[in-house]
C-alpha cells in the first residue's frame, strides 16, 4: 500500500503543479503507521472527541497527509486532484477545513504546541486519547519547538509522542549546513523527554516503536524517525531541490513508472 | 476641572471576575506566562491549580498550547502583559487562532503608556493595530472596572477569538452598577449636537472631561464609548457624523492603525467629516502615567483643542 500511497502523492504534486513532495515523501510511511496501526479513529467521525490526534507540523507537507487520509476513508481519493486548487478543501498548506485535519499549518515549530494544547485537554476532560505531533527536523530550528518541549515535560504530559521526520534536508540545503541539530537525541532527553529511534521506512520497526511508545508512559516521547528525504523516487532521494517543486512532465513518468 | 470619579483596577476586576465565572463555565481553563500576580489571575490559579497552566515567559507557546485547548473544546483564557501577548506571538495568533476562528480569549494588561516607568518596550501602544488586523478577533477595550467585568463575561460567551486590553494603572470608573455592556455596539456616555468625541479605554472618561470643558464655550459635545473596535459599531460612527457634523478620536494607542484609524476608515467610505485625533504620535519614554499622559497631550485640555479645530472645520 505504501507504493500506491506514494503514487497518489506524486500524482497530488503533479496535477497541482507546485508542492513539497520530499517531505510528504519522507513522512509517508510514519503516518501510515499511525493511520493504519497506532491510532484510535473513526474516518467517519472526524471530530469524534475520544479519537487519537494526529497534528501535522510541518504542514508544508500536506500531500502525504491527504494521500494517507484518503486512502483511510477521510474523503474520496478523486478529491487529491484538486490539491492547491480554487474552491479546494484541500490547501496548499494542511487547514481543518479538509476532513481528519486537526490543525491549521504553514508557519514552522506551532505544532508541539498545539498537540500540548490538545494533550492536556485530555486531561481535563478525563479523556484518554493520544496526541501525536509530526515534525520536521528543519523546523527544530524553532524556538518554540523546545518551549513546547521543555512545557510538556513540566506539565509531566504522558499522551504525548512527538514523531520527527529526520530526513536531514530542509529548505535550501542539508540540515547539517543550514543549521546543526546534532546531538539531537541529547537534546531531547535534556528536555526532560523519553527518546526512541527507528528507521523510518521500515513499517514493522515503526509500528513497533509506535505501539511501546503507547504502552509504558511516565513522560512525553519522541520517536526520530531516520528517514530519505523523497523515499521512493530514486532522483528525488536526498536531493535538496525536491523540496519544494512538483515534478515536470517527464519527471512525472519516471517517477509512476518506479512507483509502479 | 476634571469630574472627581473613584478609580479601580480593571486587571483586579478581571482577575475576580474570571474567579467568579469558574462554577458556571467548566470549560474555562487559565493560562499564564509568568506574571499571573500582575494580571491577577494568581487568584484562579490559587483556587483552580487543576484547570491552571503556567508556561514561564514563552508566549509562543503560550498561544499555541491555547490554541489546542480550544480547538479540543476548552475556553481557555491566556493572560500576560500586552507587549508579550499580542506582538511576541502574532503569528501564532494569525496561524493558529484567527485562521481556524479558534474559541481562545487572550486578556491582556500593562497596555499602553499608563504602563509608564518600565518605559518604551514595555508600553504596547500597537497591539490594538495587530490585534485590530486579525479577521475574526473580537477586540475590546474596557473604559473602566464595572465594563471590563462585563466584557470578560461576553467574552467568554462569544464562540470565537476575542482579545481585551486592560491598563497597568486603576482608572477612573464612569459607570455605575445599572450599566449593561452591549457587545459589538457602542455606548454614548454623553449626548451632544455639536462635535462627537469617540473614545475607548481610559480616554472615554478623559473625553468627558473634555466635554465639561467645551461647554463653557457654549459647546455642547456628545461621548460616544467604542469599547469595541472590531467588529466595528460602524451605525454609530456614521450617526455621529450626520448628527453632529464634526468627529474627534481619543485613544492611549499609536495614532495608526487603532480607533482613529477604524473611523476615519468608516467616515471616508459612508459620512465624510472633519476629523481629529488623539492619539500617540510615536514611543514615548519613562515616567509617571500623568506625566506622560501630559507630555502626549492625552488630556481633557487636548481632546478640548481638538474638538475646537474639528468644529473651526466643520463651520469653515
Amino acid at each position: 500500500m505504501a507504493r500506491e500511497v506514494r503514487r497518489d502523492v506524486i500524482h497530488t504534486i503533479f496535477t497541482a503543479g507546485s508542492g513539497h513532495p520530499g517531505g510528504s515523501l519522507s513522512e509517508l510511511d510514519i503516518l501510515i503507521s499511525l493511520y493504519f496501526d497506532a491510532m484510535r479513529h473513526d474516518p467517519n467521525n472526524p471530530s469524534w472527541p475520544d479519537r487519537d490526534r494526529l497534528i501535522l507540523s510541518k504542514g508544508h507537507a500536506s500531500p502525504g497527509l491527504y494521500a494517507v487520509l484518503a486512502r483511510a476513508g477521510y474523503f474520496p481519493r478523486e478529491e487529491l486532484s484538486t490539491f492547491r486548487q480554487l474552491n479546494s478543501r484541500l490547501q496548499g498548506h494542511a487547514h481543518p477545513m479538509t476532513p481528519g485535519v486537526e490543525m491549521n499549518s504553514g508557519s514552522l515549530g506551532m505544532g508541539l504546541s498545539f498537540a500540548l494544547g490538545c494533550a492536556l485537554a485530555a486531561r481535563l476532560s478525563g479523556k484518554d486519547y493520544m496526541v501525536y505531533a509530526v515534525l520536521g527536523d528543519g523546523e527544530c530550528d524553532e524556538g518554540e519547538v523546545w518551549e513546547a518541549a521543555m512545557a510538556a515535560a513540566h506539565h509531566e504530559v504522558t499522551n504525548l509522542v512527538a514523531v520527527v521526520d529526520r530526513n536531514r534536508i530542509q529548505n535550501d540545503r542539508f540540515t547539517d549546513d543550514v543549521m546543526r541539530l546534532e546531538p539531537f537525541a541529547a537534546k531531547w532527553k535534556a528536555f526532560g523527554w523519553r527518546v526512541m529511534e527507528t528507521p523510518g521506512h521500515d513499517l514493522q520497526s515503526l509500528r513497533d516503536t509506535l505501539n511501546k511508545a503507547r504502552r509504558r508512559r511516565t513522560r512525553p516521547t519522541v520517536i526520530i524517525a531516520h528517514t530519505v528525504k523523497g523515499k521512493g523516487v530514486s532522483f528525488m532521494e536526498n536531493n535538496p531541490a525536491f523540496h519544494g517543486r512538483a515534478p515536470n512532465q517527464e519527471e512525472y513518468d519516471k517517477a509512476m513508472l518506479e512507483l509502479a | 476641572m476634571a469630574a472627581q470619579r473613584q478609580s479601580a483596577s480593571t486587571r483586579e476586576t478581571y482577575g475576580r471576575t474570571l474567579l467568579a465565572m469558574a462554577e458556571d463555565y467548566p470549560d474555562i481553563v487559565v493560562l499564564g506566562g509568568d506574571l499571573n500576580v500582575s494580571v491577577f489571575t494568581h487568584l484562579w490559579r490559587d483556587k483552580y491549580p487543576d484547570r491552571f497552566f503556567d508556561f514561564g515567559p514563552s508566549e509562543q507557546n503560550l498561544i499555541g498550547v491555547g490554541a489546542g485547548l480550544a480547538a479540543s473544546g476548552r475556553i481557555p483564557f491566556v493572560s500576560t502583559f500586552a507587549v508579550f501577548g499580542v506582538g511576541r506571538p502574532f503569528d501564532q495568533l494569525r496561524v493558529l487562532v484567527a485562521q481556524s476562528h479558534l474559541n481562545l480569549k487572550l486578556v491582556c494588561t500593562h497596555a499602553g503608556i499608563l504602563t509608564a516607568e518600565d518605559g518604551m518596550s514595555a508600553q504596547a501602544i500597537e497591539d490594538l493595530a495587530l490585534a485590530c488586523s486579525l479577521p475574526g478577533f473580537t477586540v475590546i477595550c474596557p473604559s473602566d472596572a464595572v465594563e471590563t467585568a462585563q466584557a470578560v463575561r461576553a467574552a467568554a460567551d462569544d464562540d470565537g477569538p476575542v482579545y481585551i486590553r486592560l491598563a497597568r494603572a486603576a482608572t477612573p470608573v464612569i459607570h455605575d452598577e445599572n450599566y449593561v455592556f452591549t457587545p459589538n455596539r457602542s455606548e454614548v456616555v454623553r449626548q451632544g449636537s455639536d462635535v462627537t468625541i469617540i473614545a475607548t479605554g481610559v480616554m472615554v472618561s478623559v473625553s468627558l472631561d473634555a466635554a465639561e470643558l467645551l461647554t463653557q464655550a457654549g459647546i455642547q459635545a456628545r461621548v460616544v464609548n467604542m469599547h469595541t473596535l472590531r467588529p466595528t459599531d460602524e451605525a454609530a460612527i456614521l450617526a455621529a457624523a450626520r448628527d453632529t457634523g464634526a468627529v474627534v478620536t481619543a485613544e492611549e494607542h499609536y495614532i495608526h492603525g487603532g480607533l482613529g484609524s477604524i473611523v476615519a476608515q468608516v467616515l471616508g467610505q459612508g459620512q465624510p467629516a472633519p476629523l481629529e485625533m488623539v492619539a500617540l504620535q510615536g514611543y514615548a519614554e519613562s515616567g509617571k502615567a500623568e506625566e506622560l499622559m501630559q507630555k502626549c497631550g492625552l488630556t481633557a485640555e487636548g481632546v478640548r483643542q481638538a474638538a475646537e479645530r474639528a468644529l473651526s472645520r466643520k463651520n469653515g
